[in-house]
């Protein structure tokens, strides 16, 4: 396991920023509250096996936090267990009507008519987590749409091309 | 006429409304009652019977009118009055016409048809008389034909029934028969026969009827009285109620079953020792695909599992091992009580259960844990002797207690393989105690569990600990358990024994379940100077059976000198207050002879050792057989 280096570094905060925008700060100094030590750790970024994890530095050993994947072309993918991190620091959110959840969980865009609220000036292309009417956060995709084209939109337009979503670990 | 009795029948109802339920709960009596409802109403207008029979069958009547068709027809076994419905129709006729007579007019005993009246109602009551005699004799008869005295059957019909597919009713009565017996065997034996027998019998029909193997229902047999014998197989039989545990890393109790509920699952808080835990009873939903479980929102976990991490209680800031950790429901259950701060250490030896694991722990949105593929045995040299706070051993086990999720477990267990386990066990607890830091500032406990009810994967185990190590059992905190035996047939374990908790599905409702909790008092070890001979004195006692003579015998095999007989005669020291073990005797006789001769041994002299062992044997045999004796 050893810490990533320039190039895998920046492929990797780019594709982070795309959900989280500037609060890609928050994550990368977020102070850990893990480890039986009070004193904060930071966080960090290691990689093992062509997998990159994010942990707490003062945790010796294995672990198991959060990761994505580097696909072997060198393109970086977000597995579905940094849901939890990326929810948390999300800029551009969407949440479903209840009548869609499910749909969305197997595997299904998100069309307009499942849309129950969307946030301002998101940019087709841009990072979306996709988070149910209650808050729970259900998986992440990507922008098809700005959000003032999808006022526009026809019921069936794809609002959000599915990426991850928490019914696949 | 029998519209008529109707009519009056249907008028009595509008009389009698709140008795109507009063009946509706007894089920049995009725259908007799309304055999004889036809007299009361004559005696109604006669003013002179009793209040109480009149009502109570006008309710009869009401109920059950298709009933009374029925009684007429046939006897039945366990009226309590009468049983024979002919001569009932006879009196229906006079019934009617009494009845009819009565409701044209209003009539007082004492007018010109007096006498006619008397006479029909003398008659009426000596039929009445007539018929309960009847009923009475009937009752004792059909009760003789049930005679009171069960007697087995011969071996004859014991053939007969094996020739052929085995007849599940007869089975069944015999076997409640044989527990009537049973429980109360001073008064019901028939004469001359055994209580052996009636067990022997039981076992065999137990087996048979459902589906256990020999040594199981034996062992079954021996630990339960046998009514509750019966109440825990029948409880086995059936399923525990499905139940879930809030993650508390991620919502509320409260809020979880709002939700739940909305999504129309039908739902309670499981208990009022547990502040998580929810049973459901059932739902429109699969409770293991709602987008809340997928969430990570609560875990689906029985309920004795929460039993052991309560007991555990781990603090934030603590390193704790998970000895056994797939699939991961009690790993999540500590890291929430954790809530994430700390480590975990969750080690599990199967490689294809640790994906499931990483995916609970991920799903619940667990991040202080680490999880390791190791053997649970090898952990202390992996981790480094006395180096975390608490450990968890949720030992692999027989599954006995589980024989309502799994019947295999019925037929599949056998002495071989609770001795295996128990052997298994055995080195796991000793390697937990050596992983836990006795000096630890906040912890210093192993919590040990298992899914079984067996003797010699619980009792015998942690004795086997607090034999080997320096520990001490204490409160589980789990007061509604029932406590461990610490004396069972012919073992004797630590009196503490009493401090561990057994968990029953008959009485409980939970999965069999047993939970132990230790502290580590020091780091010492009890039986060594150094690490190898507590080894191999471990594996001596490890192979070996419960026979202790292999035991002593194989010790004084081993090629390890000054220690070994130093560790016998500490050993003895500290057993020397331990009553009435069999050990006891031999052990120490065996150290003190030992304890003097010179450190270094040739082939010879151990021969002479295991000849002078020998003889030490037999004299503690004879001595042991003097004891019981004179005790």
């Amino acid at each position: 396991m050893r810490p990533l280096d320039e190039n895998e570094t920046t492929v990797v905060f780019e594709k982070i920023f795309k959900f989280v925008g500037n609060n890609l700060k928050n994550i990368v100094e977020n102070p850990s509250h893990e480890g039986p030590e009070s004193d904060p750790g930071r966080y960090c970024f290691r990689l093992q096996k062509n997998r990159v994890y994010y942990a707490s530095e003062s945790l010796p050993g294995l672990p198991r936090d959060l990761h994505r994947e580097v696909h072997p072309r060198g393109s970086f993918h977000l597995t579905i267990m940094s849901l939890n991190l990326l929810a948390a620091n999300a800029k551009h959110k969407v949440w479903l009507k209840p009548t869609s959840e499910m749909s969305f969980l197997y595997g299904n865009h998100v069309l307009k008519g499942g849309l129950g609220r969307i946030t301002d000036s998101i940019v087709p292309g841009d990072g979306v987590v996709v988070f149910s009417m209650s808050d729970v956060p259900l998986g992440f995709g990507i922008a098809a749409k700005s959000t003032q084209d999808c006022r526009k939109l026809d019921p069936n337009g794809i609002v959000v091309l599915h990426q991850a979503d928490i019914e696949s670990i | 006429m029998p519209a008529l009795t109707r009519n009056k029948k249907k008028g009595a109802k509008s009389q009698t409304p709140p008795l109507i339920k009063r009946t509706k709960s007894n089920p049995t009596p009725p259908p007799k009652k309304a055999a004889k409802s036809h007299k009361p109403p004559l005696k109604k207008q006669r003013k002179g019977v009793s209040d109480e029979k009149p009502e109570v069958s006008n309710d009869e009547e009401e109920e059950e009118e298709e009933v009374s068709e029925q009684s007429d027809e046939g006897d039945e076994l366990g009226s309590d009055f009468f049983s024979d419905g002919d001569e009932e129709e006879d009196t229906e006729p006079l019934g009617d016409d009494f009845l009819d007579g009565n409701d044209d007019e209003e009539r007082t005993l004492g007018s010109d048809s007096d006498s006619d009246l008397e006479k029909e109602s003398k008659a009426i009551d000596e039929e009445r008389e007539r018929q309960e005699r009847d009923a009475k004799d009937e009752l004792q008869m059909n009760i003789k034909e049930q005679p009171d005295e069960f007697r087995l059957p011969t071996k004859k019909e014991l053939e007969e029934e094996a020739s052929g597919p085995p007849d599940l009713p007869a089975l069944q009565t015999r076997i409640k028969e044989i527990v009537r017996v049973l429980s109360n065997f001073k008064d019901l034996r028939p004469e001359g026969v055994k209580r052996k027998e009636f067990v022997e019998q039981l076992k065999a029909d137990l087996a048979s009827y459902y589906g256990y193997n020999e040594f199981l229902i034996g062992t079954l047999v021996e630990m339960f009285p046998p009514v509750e014998l019966m109440e825990l197989i029948e409880a086995f039989e059936k399923q525990r109620p499905t139940s879930i545990r809030t993650n508390t890393l991620k919502t509320r109790r409260r809020d979880l079953a709002d939700v739940l509920l909305n999504r129309g699952v039908n739902l309670d808080p499981l208990s009022k020792w547990s502040k998580v835990g929810l049973v459901v009873y059932d739902s429109q939903v699969p409770i293991g695909a709602t987008p809340e479980y997928l969430a990570g929102f609560y875990m689906l976990q029985s309920a004795s599992s929460f039993l052991p991490v309560m007991a555990l209680a781990p603090r934030e800031n603590e390193r704790v091992v998970d000895m056994a950790a797939a699939p991961g429901g009690k790993t999540t259950y500590v890291a929430s009580l954790m809530k994430n701060t700390g480590i975990i250490y969750a080690n599990e030896m199967k490689v294809p259960r640790l994906k499931s694991l990483t995916a609970n722990l991920h799903r619940m949105g667990v991040t202080n844990t680490i999880v390791c593929n190791y053997d649970g045995r090898e952990l202390p040299k992996v981790f480094g002797p006395n180096s975390v706070d608490r450990v968890l051993l949720d030992a692999p086990c027989s599954g006995t207690g589980v024989i309502s999720k799994d019947e295999s477990v019925k037929t599949s267990k056998s002495a071989n393989d609770i001795r295996k386990f128990a052997d298994l066990q055995k080195q796991l607890i000793l390697a937990a105690i050596d992983l836990v830091d006795a000096e630890s500032k906040t912890g210093g406990y192993i919590v040990y569990s298992t899914c079984s009810i067996m003797i010699p994967e619980n009792e015998a185990v942690i004795d086997y600990a607090l034999k080997k190590r320096d520990v001490k059992l204490v409160p589980c905190g789990l007061d509604f358990g029932q406590a461990g035996f610490s004396r069972f047939r012919e073992h004797r374990f630590h009196p503490t024994l009493e401090k561990t908790r057994r968990f029953y599905p008959h009485v409980h409702n939970m999965d069999g379940f047993f939970v132990a909790k230790l502290k580590k008092m020091s780091n010492e070890t009890k039986a060594s100077e150094g690490d190898e001979p507590v080894e191999t004195k471990e594996q001596a006692q490890l192979s070996s059976d419960e026979d202790d003579d292999d035991e002593s015998i194989k010790e004084l095999k081993k090629p390890s000198g000054a220690n070994v007989d130093m560790n016998k005669q500490r050993i003895s020291i500290s057993k020397a207050n331990n009553k009435g073990k069999k050990n006891k005797n031999f052990k120490t006789e065996n150290a003190n002879v030992e304890g003097p001769r010179k450190q270094k041994k040739k082939r010879s002299q151990w021969k002479a050792e295991i000849a002078q062992a020998r003889e030490d044997k037999r004299k503690v045999m004879r001595e042991n057989t003097k004891e019981p004796g004179r005790r």
